[in-house]
């Protein structure tokens, strides 16, 4: 307990003050014999959407930060503190930004190192705020919006990138693709849904398409839900778009895909950014034709790593797909008990501090070095997946790649 | 764009069949016995689970699954109506309307629970089968779906004219208090018209499934579009919920190609704050029925 120790002569040359007190006295101080042969576990906080409309992405997630706390502890938990357990405290933030918020609370008061989550841009807002509150770190998962950390809060600490740099690389990966195959594509189709997601992507897509020598032919927005795709699709049939880039949930995603079949498109390529299907294991196992070769720009692990591998087992094991949400919970816990190891303290402030400065080791994802600068993960990018043959293979960039991309896709029948 | 009228109209009356299936359960049930049922969009949920799972788990495909489905979620009506919405509500009508909104608020969550609010469907080879009707492609399964909301009409319009029971219910639904007196089992014929109400979502889950998914809040997307059907058509007529149907289905895909998708809607409030001012008995205003 050479930390402890130290932390306590450090402190009382300067007076305890109550929440160190509560600090210290939660890692053993209170228990000092105790301490010694079994370390108090060092807790984290995960919140999330466990019910509500987001159910699937915060229990995915839950299950990606349950399997990396099995694969620490496993391996010999936080060595620098003893070789101390994770622990990890889960709060259901209901779908709902406000209950995200209250939850923070009682994470505080079980005295969690650090949090992670949200899994969503509202809620994470909600409950990053909170969190800045506790002075608790806040390691984000997913949240793509700019105003996460934009508000000066300084224990926001985005582990995946933002929409603007997804986007701009999205778009960039579109042009490179769309070169090496002799630009078989230069009309574009745009449909979105009608909420900030898809109206938001549909706004910097045409700003930003035209850069790179692409042309707009039509923007098709619709509500959520949308039952029936048949009239876009001929609307799109009428347009000839060489590639149609679709902004839309899962449930439009799949109805849309399949009235594309259906109403015979000739087209050269989908391509979405953060699209609502074309990353779901689930549907591109369930719809192998409607869904073949569809491409995606969104979060993907380096699927050859070995702890990648590990990931997979597990995932198999428990019957869950290893969708994005499982495998960006999963690094985010690596960043933490990275920051724990390298801080040598279970101490908010200290793992705080530690993720402002640090650089942290290989994570499952194919990004650069992890550095936090104004609390976004410099390292980090989006990947390109495709779907073949209902499989997600990662087409791009080529050193991360598990297959070459099939560019523009062959005619359907 | 106008050479696309056609076409549009026609996957419009087949979307609109969709309607008229969820819209025939509940005619009869808020039409008829003036239930004002929010569960019927949980059921329909429960029922596409039911196809779903048919499929994955026993290979069943969902044509064949439908008898089944339809004598099982017959039989779940019924029980739900006599066990659980009758036990509850007292004998007081505006209690049901508690009681089935407690109930989907049980069955969402309980499906969330059980099967995740992941988005399910089925990749059925048929799926694709277009077939070529005045220029334009209609898929197969919607095809179906359209003759069997004809025949289902036909039925329920045939068993509520010439059987025994489908005379009961309307003579529970004219007069309540003298059906009983004359020696009708009140008891029975609600549980009665709500199990046939159901069993019409199970028929509708199967004929639905192949073209459309499933997630826990699936039945939001069809519930509200069923009122307005039922309340266009006349409250407790099957011609009425058919042609309603029918006529939104059309009326929304036009106005989502005219207005485009995201004012589609109001296309179909048009009709419905129009049909209120000057018709508000509904189209056939259930003297089918009566």
């Amino acid at each position: 307990m050479t930390q402890n120790s130290s932390d306590l002569t450090r402190v009382s040359s300067r007076g305890i003050s109550r929440r160190r007190l509560l600090a210290l006295g939660g890692s053993g101080l209170g228990a000092p014999g105790l301490a010694r042969a079994q370390p108090a576990p060092v807790r984290i906080g995960a919140v999330g959407p466990l019910t509500g409309t987001l159910t699937y992405n915060g229990t995915q997630a839950q299950a990606g930060i349950r399997i990396a706390a099995d694969i620490i502890n496993a391996a010999g938990g936080i060595k620098s503190l003893d070789g101390a357990r994770l622990e990890v405290v889960y709060a259901d933030a209901e779908s709902r930004p406000d209950v995200g918020a209250a939850q923070i609370d009682k994470l505080a008061g079980a005295g969690v190192s650090c949090i992670v989550g949200a899994q969503s841009s509202a809620i994470t807002l909600a409950t990053t705020q909170a969190a800045a509150r506790f002075g608790i770190p806040h390691v984000v998962d997913i949240g793509t919006a700019p105003q996460l950390l934009q508000r000066g809060l300084s224990n926001v600490f985005r582990f995946t990138p933002g929409s603007g740099e997804s986007v701009t690389l999205g778009v960039e990966n579109l042009f490179s693709l769309n070169r090496a195959a002799g630009n078989p594509v230069k009309r574009i189709a745009i449909v979105h849904e009608d909420g900030p997601f898809g109206s938001g992507m549909a706004k910097t897509l045409a700003a930003r398409l035209p850069g790179v020598g692409l042309e707009i032919v039509e923007t098709i927005s619709h509500p959520t839900p949308q039952r029936d795709f048949t009239t876009i699709a001929l609307r799109l049939r009428e347009a000839r778009p060489d590639l149609i880039m679709p902004t839309q949930y899962i449930n439009e995603f799949i109805l849309f895909a399949r009235a594309l079949r259906q109403q015979r498109l000739s087209i050269r390529g989908i391509y979405s950014i953060f699209g609502g299907g074309a990353s779901n294991p689930r549907f591109a196992r369930e719809h192998k034709e409607a869904a073949q070769h569809i491409i995606d720009t969104n979060h993907w692990y380096d699927p050859r790593k070995p702890m990648s591998q590990a990931l997979a087992q597990r995932c198999a094991a428990i019957g869950i797909d290893v969708s994005y949400d499982v495998m960006v919970a999963f690094g985010s816990m690596q960043v933490i008990a990275d920051a724990l190891e390298q801080a040598g303290s279970r101490e908010r402030e200290a793992v705080m501090a530690t993720l402002a400065r640090a650089t942290f080791s290989d994570t499952i994802m194919p990004y650069g070095p992890i550095r936090f600068e104004k609390g976004q993960n410099s390292g980090a990018r989006v990947v390109n997946t495709q779907i073949r043959d209902g499989v997600i293979e990662l087409i791009y960039p080529a050193e991360f790649a598990t297959a070459t991309p099939v560019f523009p896709m062959p005619p359907r029948v | 764009m106008l050479g696309l009228i056609i076409p549009v109209a026609l996957n419009g009356l087949m979307t609109g069949a969709i309607y008229a299936l969820v819209a025939l359960g509940l005619t009869l049930i808020y039409g008829v016995l003036h239930i004002i049922n929010f569960a019927h969009g949980s059921l329909l949920m429960l029922a596409l689970y039911a196809v779903y799972f048919m499929h994955v788990l026993l290979g069943v495909d969902p044509y064949v699954a439908m008898p089944f489905l339809v004598l099982a979620f017959f039989a779940l009506g019924y029980v739900l109506q006599r066990g659980i919405i009758s036990t509850f509500s007292h004998g007081k009508e505006s209690n049901i309307l508690l009681v089935t909104l407690a109930l989907s608020i049980i069955i969402d969550n309980l499906a969330l629970y059980l099967w995740t609010s992941n988005t399910r469907s089925l990749n059925l080879p048929y799926a694709y089968e277009m077939i070529e009707v005045a220029g334009a492609l209609l898929p197969l399964p919607r095809l179906i779906a359209f003759g069997a909301a004809l025949v289902i009409a036909l039925l329920l319009w045939l068993g509520m004219t010439r059987t025994r029971d489908g005379r009961a219910i309307r003579a529970i639904a004219v007069e309540k208090r003298g059906a009983e007196l004359v020696g009708v089992n009140v008891k029975h014929v609600y549980a009665l018209c709500f199990g046939i109400g159901t069993a019409c979502l199970a028929a509708a889950a199967c004929l639905l499934i192949p073209t459309f998914y499933v997630t826990p809040q699936v039945g939001y997307a069809f519930v509200l579009i069923a009122f307005t059907t039922v309340v266009l058509g006349g409250m407790g007529s099957f011609a009425g919920a058919l042609v309603g149907g029918l006529l939104l289905g059309v009326v929304e895909a036009l106005s989502g190609l005219f207005l485009g998708e995201t004012l589609g809607q109001i296309g179909i409030f048009l009709v419905f704050i129009l049909m209120l001012l000057f018709r508000p008995q509904g189209l056939f205003s259930a003297r089918g029925v009566r």
